[in-house]
């Protein structure tokens, strides 16, 4: 018995010690991947006799493509603003070097009700740059502001309608700003009614327009707010300086006060606004500049650059085949004359030879690299590919498709952009499809991005060459776009399975990830290789110049373009 | 013409000038014109002014008007994220930003605030006022502006001079080559070889941005400068061979003035008066310029600012910088035509008469 008890003893105090030499671990190891650990394997990477030990100086020079329209986040719309907010402020979550959203204002994983109706935010002790501490009700605040149709955000009614509980009726002025699903239980605790389960709701929490702002502040500078780096208040890893409200360039300097300040090594960031992409890349060589984005002809020239990186981006673009044109049904009704069209056109050389500007082949609608599910597996690998390029199979299916319209002969139009390099893609997409499809002339249709929006609108169009980027990391952000008579339908396409499989994930399967993605890969089968709706062509890429001593830049792929919170500098001397 | 007793004179003048005592005659046209018509030409100044400005008026209402009604048949919508709304979503946001009204009455609303200098709140930097956005961004844009003209008309002058006292030497055609240059070749294309050889091959000047002082402005403003330069060249080097061969200056080389005296002192004051003619179209081709260039040399300027307000539709800032650019133009080109009556009398009455 004594001894018994003796061992028991032995065998607790094993196990907690155990527990605790764990848990001591742990917190080294959190220590650690906020920030050197990826960047030294990044390092090791790119030249192996650097360490990576950051530089006395830490100062960046970055160019924007932009002027910030605004930093008031309940206002943002576009992606310079959202790449500022993501550097001078934080939501409850940040996304972080690996693109998965961790608690950053949160202290810790939320936790959520068995329904996924609700979520119970624990707050950590952090500051604004005020030094005053960043509360529940500054997000309560912030979010109330941002669907308040008084304010007019049009990004405040787009991500939370159909999200948060109430949304919808708020910004449509049927329910008072005050019923909003958002509530600050104490000044830590704040807790998240929505209107559905929302599966990808956690990643949600990292974007711009979910940043809490504090009510004093922002009442107290009235119309000022956010009207130059003055009038802001920041709780991110930088602050904003010498903006002036509409002005080219900005500085951002260390935020002190910033929670995790110890891990952000930059001290300081000069940003210039450049949009013409030579000047940018003779800046870049000049030294003036760390980093440049190169597009057009100077990507045929600097993609083999030993600087130049590859920054894959989630934007996705592909034909619409327009199914009923001005109250008629076009040719492209036929899902055979479909079918053809998406098979027939070489996608490796468009790719490498015609865009050359880090795109890849698409055979897919959901991008890869974009949407993982809960082991980490990339949505692309669960679903495969799809339509992919077979020139003797599309001719079949045109010479069936010809026969079930009774014709020999079919004139299409294809609508594009009218830059340079949508120019030289359309010609090319002419000659592969005119080539391979006996009997198909291909009409060209050049016009700038605003007025084939409105064509788009209209549906005025035969096959139309479009894109989409997400607004957030879940396949439903693209598949959502094809649904009958949904708002970026505008081609007729309507398939009730598609309908169903789409509706199910958002109620029955909201809270199933595994059965979830099977059915968006259904759907996606559905949508592209029986029905072939639309045909993929390539998703996008960017080819960057790199300073090799510019280090631990975060590349996300929605939201906000980059973090800068563990970038540094090494190996610049 | 011939009625007019200051024309008269004038021609009397001429013919004075042809004899012995050029300088005091010079002198007494100038004594005579303030003792006898000073007070007949200042009413007729003054008149001349307030008719000027009505019209001047006028021109910036139609400019007004017509931008305004064109800048609405612009594919698209001033709110990025429309298409990202429901129908009541838009609605609240269109109402909010004042773009629910019909146009006319859109349009009345902004002519009124107009009349007040209020050039509305632009649609893209949020909350901010159209005319702090012009004010922030005025001063790059002058100095490059104010430097290529000034720049551009002295080397234009002294280019076009050493044209014409070497007519027909290899001086001449140089420097008629290099003005047909400037008027043919558009400034952008200035802008990107100086940036490339200059900035990018030599490293003597900075490539681009507005951080480095006066020397940022530099090349910016050279190639600014190559439309006036070549212009001005051209018009110098035609009124200079005219002028060259008049009496006075056989006079005055008789009378033993050197070269440069001739050039400088009596040449060159005859050969400026058609320059001045041409300032308003030359300032018109730096404000186009200015459009392109800034953006090339990343400026923050208000030139950069109008070609992005029209691509992103932000119908305040349109119509802002464009009533900006109006106004200047109109304003130089009224300063153009009061230089006239100052630098040649002749201009002055028969203007009054007009």
């Amino acid at each position: 018995m004594k001894t018994n008890k003796w061992l028991l003893l032995v065998a607790l105090s094993v196990v907690l010690s155990l527990v605790l030499a764990a848990c001591g671990n742990k917190d080294k190891d959190d220590d650690k991947t906020a920030a050197p650990d990826k960047e030294d394997d990044k390092a090791t990477e790119q030249k192996t006799e650097e360490a990576g030990e950051p530089d006395a100086e830490q100062v960046l020079n970055l160019i924007e493509s932009a002027a910030i329209p605004s930093v008031d986040s309940a206002i943002v719309e576009d992606a310079v603003g959202f790449n500022v907010l993501n550097n001078v402020n934080e939501g409850l979550y940040r996304l972080n070097l690996e693109n998965v959203a961790e608690p950053a204002m949160a202290a810790e994983e939320a936790e959520v009700s068995e329904d996924g109706l609700t979520y119970t935010f624990k707050l950590r002790d952090a500051n604004w740059s005020d030094g005053t501490p960043v509360t529940a009700h500054d997000f309560v605040f912030a979010w109330q502001r941002a669907i308040d149709p008084a304010t007019g955000s049009p990004y405040g009614p787009f991500m939370m309608s159909g999200v948060i509980k109430n949304a919808t009726a708020i910004s449509e002025e049927k329910m008072e700003v005050s019923e909003l699903g958002v509530v600050a239980e104490d000044d830590k605790t704040l807790v998240v009614s929505l209107e559905r389960p929302v599966p990808y709701f956690l990643s949600l929490m990292s974007f711009g327009t979910f940043y809490p702002q504090k009510e004093e502040f922002v009442t107290s500078k009235g119309d000022a707010y956010a009207s130059n780096s003055d009038s802001l208040l920041y709780n991110g890893p930088f602050i904003l300086t010498e903006w002036d409200g509409t002005g080219d360039s900005w500085v951002y300097k260390k935020n002190e006060h910033y929670w995790d300040a110890e891990n952000v090594k930059l001290e300081t960031i000069n940003v210039d606004v450049v949009k013409d992409s030579a000047t940018a890349v003779k800046l870049y060589n000049d030294g003036k500049k760390d980093r440049a984005g190169v597009s057009g002809d100077l990507a045929l020239q600097y993609g083999t650059h030993e600087e130049a990186v590859l920054q894959p981006e989630t934007s996705v673009f592909y034909f619409k085949f327009n199914q009923e044109r001005g109250g008629e049904k076009t040719p492209l009704a036929n899902a055979n004359i479909r079918k053809a069209i998406a098979k027939s056109f070489q996608k490796e050389d468009l790719a490498d030879v015609v865009l050359a500007n880090g795109s890849v082949p698409a055979n897919f609608l959901v991008p890869k690299d974009f949407a993982f599910d809960e082991s980490g597996k990339d949505f692309r690998d669960i679903s495969g590919d799809l339509l992919v390029y077979d020139a003797e199979e599309a001719k079949e299916y045109w010479a069936k498709g010809l026969e079930e319209l009774g014709v020999t002969e079919l004139e299409l139009e294809i609508l594009g952009g009218d830059t340079e390099l949508s120019k030289k893609m359309d010609e090319y997409f002419k000659a592969q499809l005119e080539g391979n499809l006996e009997g198909l002339t291909i009409k060209l249709k050049e016009v700038p991005f605003a007025v084939r929006l409105e064509l788009d609108g209209n549906q005025d169009y035969d096959i139309q060459v479009s894109g989409w980027g997400p607004d957030f990391q879940d396949p439903i952000s693209f598949m959502d776009l094809f649904v009958t008579d949904g708002p970026n339908n505008l081609m007729s396409f309507s398939n009730k399975e598609y309908d169903e499989l789409i509706e199910a994930t958002k109620d029955e399967l909201a809270l199933d990830p595994a059965a979830r993605y099977e059915a968006f890969a259904k759907a996606e089968k559905i949508l592209l290789e029986d029905e072939a709706a639309i045909a993929p062509i390539y998703q996008r890429g960017l080819i960057q110049l790199e300073k090799p001593y510019f280090k631990g830049l975060g590349v996300h792929p929605f939201g906000a373009d980059y973090s800068y919170k563990w970038a540094y500098i090494s190996g610049k001397e | 013409m011939a009625e007019n007793p200051y024309t008269l004179f004038l021609l009397k003048g001429n013919k004075v000038k042809v004899c012995k005592c050029f300088h005091f005659e010079k002198k007494l046209i100038i004594q005579f014109d303030i003792n006898q018509t000073h007070v007949l030409w200042r009413c007729n100044v003054v008149k001349y002014i307030g008719k000027r400005l009505v019209y001047m008026f006028l021109t910036m209402f139609l400019i007004a008007t017509a931008t305004f009604f064109l800048m609405q048949t612009l594919p698209g919508s001033p709110i990025a994220s429309y298409n990202k709304l429901n129908e009541t979503q838009r609605a609240i946001v269109e109402k909010k930003y004042g773009i629910d009204k019909p146009k006319p009455v859109q349009y009345a609303i902004y002519m009124k605030n107009l009349a007040k200098g209020d050039l509305g709140t632009s649609f893209v930097f949020k909350g901010k006022s159209v005319n702090d956005l012009l004010a922030s961004r005025v001063k790059p844009s002058f100095i490059l502006g104010a430097q290529a003209m000034v720049f551009g008309t002295i080397i234009g002058i002294l280019l076009g001079m050493l044209a014409a006292l070497k007519q027909n030497t290899i001086w001449d055609y140089g420097s008629t080559f290099f003005a047909i240059l400037g008027v043919s070749i558009p400034s952008f294309v200035f802008a990107s070889l100086l940036q490339y050889w200059v900035a990018s091959q030599w490293h003597l000047l900075p490539v681009g941005l507005w951080n480095d002082g006066w020397k940022s402005s530099i090349l910016p403003s050279i190639a600014l400068a190559m439309g006036p330069l070549a212009l001005s060249a051209r018009f110098i080097r035609t009124e200079m061979i005219e002028v060259l061969s008049s009496d006075y200056i056989t006079l005055a080389k008789a009378k033993g003035a050197n070269g440069f005296e001739i050039a400088f002192k009596h040449a060159l004051r005859n050969a400026l008066i058609p320059l001045v003619t041409v300032l308003g179209p030359v300032a018109a081709g730096i404000v186009t310029g200015s459009l392109v260039v800034e953006q090339i040399f990343a400026i923050p300027g208000i030139g950069e600012q109008f070609v992005s307000s029209i691509m992103t539709n932000d119908f305040a800032t349109i119509m802002g910088t464009t009533l900006f650019f109006s106004a200047l133009l109109i304003f130089i080109i009224f300063i153009v035509d009061l230089l006239y009556g100052i630098i040649d009398p002749r201009i002055r009455l028969s203007g009054g008469k007009g």
